[in-house]
Parts: structure tokens; C-alpha cells; sequence
């Protein structure tokens, strides 16, 4: 069931990076730019309604799929990991226009030269795996 | 059927997120998409070589059927799509790219410079090659990407997560008008 209703949640997914855009390199290239209020008002709504939800599934004491508590958790408190990995995220991210989600629906979408960008990526991971312990961890 | 056709504005699309998010957390899972490639990696034995990766993969085989699903979700919609993709871009952005040689700026998702043709150029080496190998390094570090920091992140107040949407700003904006402007 769990599965499922991931894979459900997977494909509607890249139907929505598709359809609002989010996966066009332009669209990437022109919120950068401050060009366009569409990006912005992707994240925000995403953002603002998802807060909502929380909120709700925290209020009402909602229950998971399988009748499991549902908890969330918080994010490890770090500074320098956020702001100096998410700064090196956001120069690929304005190089290739995509983020790792898009960099899957991009190849769902049939444009198979991102299998390079997406093997790139996992030798960054790897990459970082094998640095991870010399790199400062707060 | 326009709706499945055509493109989505953005007050459908966010909500949209947010619905993907609340489908994941029912789940008992958590929204975010970088963690497969950790997955992928620890699947491909790269537990072997470092402790990093030294997890069992089964345990994340949640983060693997989700990106199934990111690419088949791709793919449903180019076979839904109808007609030739005509990207609305603001017409400063039109300009500023007709102004760097780009001939049709918005017509299909992608410019002409990420094919294989040009993936032993400069450009297209450095775009694809060196831009996914930072997607893949610098979310690792951050714990994160736009969809676990930037959205699930955010939508649950977390401190870490407002700061790495703040460098993924930063280092976007450093590429966007102190680097591309060289080498576009």
C-alpha cells in the first residue's frame, strides 16, 4: 500500500514539473532574473498550503495511510551545511535548470542526453560521500 | 482534457506540490528526491569504498519507487501533450536570450545547447557534466533539495532549511548574472 501510494505520488509529481514548468531550464533562467513571478509563485503556494496541511494533520492528530502515527521530522540543526551546500545546489541548478526532481522528468520527458546530467549527479554524491568527513559537519 | 494538454499556471502547480507532499507524509514517508541518488549509490556498492554509504538500501527502496514515478510522471506527459511546447516567458528574459543568439527562447522545455552534439563542448560540458555533478555534491551537503528543504522544509517552519533556501539563491544568482553572462 505504501508503495503504492508513493508511486502515485511519484507520477503526479513529474506531471506537475512538467505542466507548470518547473523543469524548463528558461523558467530556472528567468526566476534568477527576477523576470517572472511564476516560480515564485509556485514555491510560495507550495509553501503557504503546505504549511496548512501540517498544521491540520498536526491539530486533528490524523492518522497514516496504515493507521501509523504520522510524524514529521525536524531537520538536523546545522548552518554551514545548508547555506554552503545549498549555495554549490544552486550554481548546478542554474546550470542545468533542474533540481534532482526535474532531472528524472526531464528524461521521462524523452530527452535521454540528461542520463548524462543525472549520472553527473550521482558522481557528486558519490563524490561527497567520500569527502563527507574531511568537510566541516555543523 | 486541455487541463492534461496544455500547461498549468501557478496557482495550479503549487498546490499541486503540496498535494504530492501530503500523498508522501500520509504514506509514511517524507517529500525529497535528491536522497535516491544516495540510495543509488549505496545500491551500486559504494558502501564498500566509504561508511557514508554503508547503509542498507532496502530501508530507502521508498526514495527509488518515488523516482520511478518522477520519470514515468515525465513521460505521461509528453504523450498527453498535444501540439508543439510554447513556453510563456516574460519578454525581458525573451530579449536578454535573442540578445545571446538563442533563436526561438520558450519553444520546448530545454535550449538547443543540452544535446549530445554539444555535450563535448565547452558549454554543453560544463552545463550538463559539471552542473549535475553540483546538484548531485552540493544537495548532500545541504541535507536537501528544492523539494525536502524548499518546500517540506519550509512548510514545517525549519530554521536549516529557510537557510539553504537561502544559499541555493545565492549560488543561483552568482551562476545567473556572474557566470552565464561570460559564457552564454
Amino acid at each position: 500500500m505504501k508503495n503504492v501510494i508513493i508511486l502515485v505520488a511519484g507520477v503526479l509529481f513529474g506531471i506537475v514539473l512538467t505542466k507548470a514548468e518547473i523543469l524548463s531550464w528558461y523558467r530556472i533562467y528567468e526566476m534568477f532574473r527576477f523576470e517572472s513571478f511564476h516560480m515564485y509563485g509556485v514555491i510560495g503556494s507550495a509553501v503557504v498550503i503546505g504549511w496548512l496541511m501540517i498544521y491540520v494533520i498536526r491539530k486533528t492528530g490524523m492518522k497514516g495511510a496504515s493507521g501509523q502515527p504520522i510524524v514529521i521530522d525536524p531537520k538536523p540543526r546545522f548552518v554551514v551545511k545548508p547555506l554552503v551546500g545549498g549555495l554549490i545546489f544552486g550554481l548546478g541548478w542554474a546550470m542545468t535548470g533542474a533540481c534532482p526532481g526535474p532531472i528524472y522528468t526531464i528524461i521521462g520527458n524523452g530527452y535521454f542526453v540528461f542520463i548524462v546530467v543525472l549520472a553527473a549527479a550521482l558522481l557528486g554524491t558519490f563524490t561527497y560521500g567520500m569527502v563527507a568527513s574531511k568537510l566541516p559537519q555543523k | 482534457m486541455e487541463f492534461l494538454s496544455g500547461s498549468w499556471p501557478w496557482y495550479v502547480g503549487g498546490p499541486m506540490l503540496s498535494l504530492v507532499m501530503f500523498l508522501m507524509i500520509v504514506a509514511g514517508s517524507r517529500f525529497g528526491v535528491s536522497s535516491s541518488m544516495e540510495t543509488i549509490c549505496s545500491l551500486g556498492g559504494a558502501g564498500k569504498l566509504t561508511d557514508y554509504f554503508n547503509f542498507n538500501w532496502k530501508d530507502q527502496s521508498w526514495s527509488l519507487v518515488f523516482i520511478i514515478g518522477v520519470m514515468l510522471g515525465g513521460f505521461f506527459s509528453k504523450a498527453l501533450l498535444t501540439g508543439e511546447v510554447a513556453i510563456e516567458l516574460s519578454e525581458a528574459t525573451k530579449a536578454s536570450l535573442i540578445a545571446k543568439g538563442f533563436e526561438n527562447p520558450g519553444s520546448g522545455y530545454l535550449p538547443e545547447f543540452f544535446t549530445w552534439e554539444n555535450l563535448l563542448t565547452f558549454r554543453g560540458f560544463l552545463f550538463m557534466v559539471g552542473g549535475g555533478f553540483l546538484v548531485g555534491f552540493g544537495t548532500r551537503y545541504a541535507g536537501g533539495c528544492t523539494s525536502g528543504h524548499g518546500i517540506a522544509g519550509l512548510s514545517d517552519f525549519q530554521l536549516p532549511s529557510l537557510l539553504a533556501v537561502i544559499g541555493f539563491f545565492i549560488g543561483g544568482l552568482i551562476l545567473t548574472h556572474l557566470v552565464i553572462p561570460y559564457v552564454l
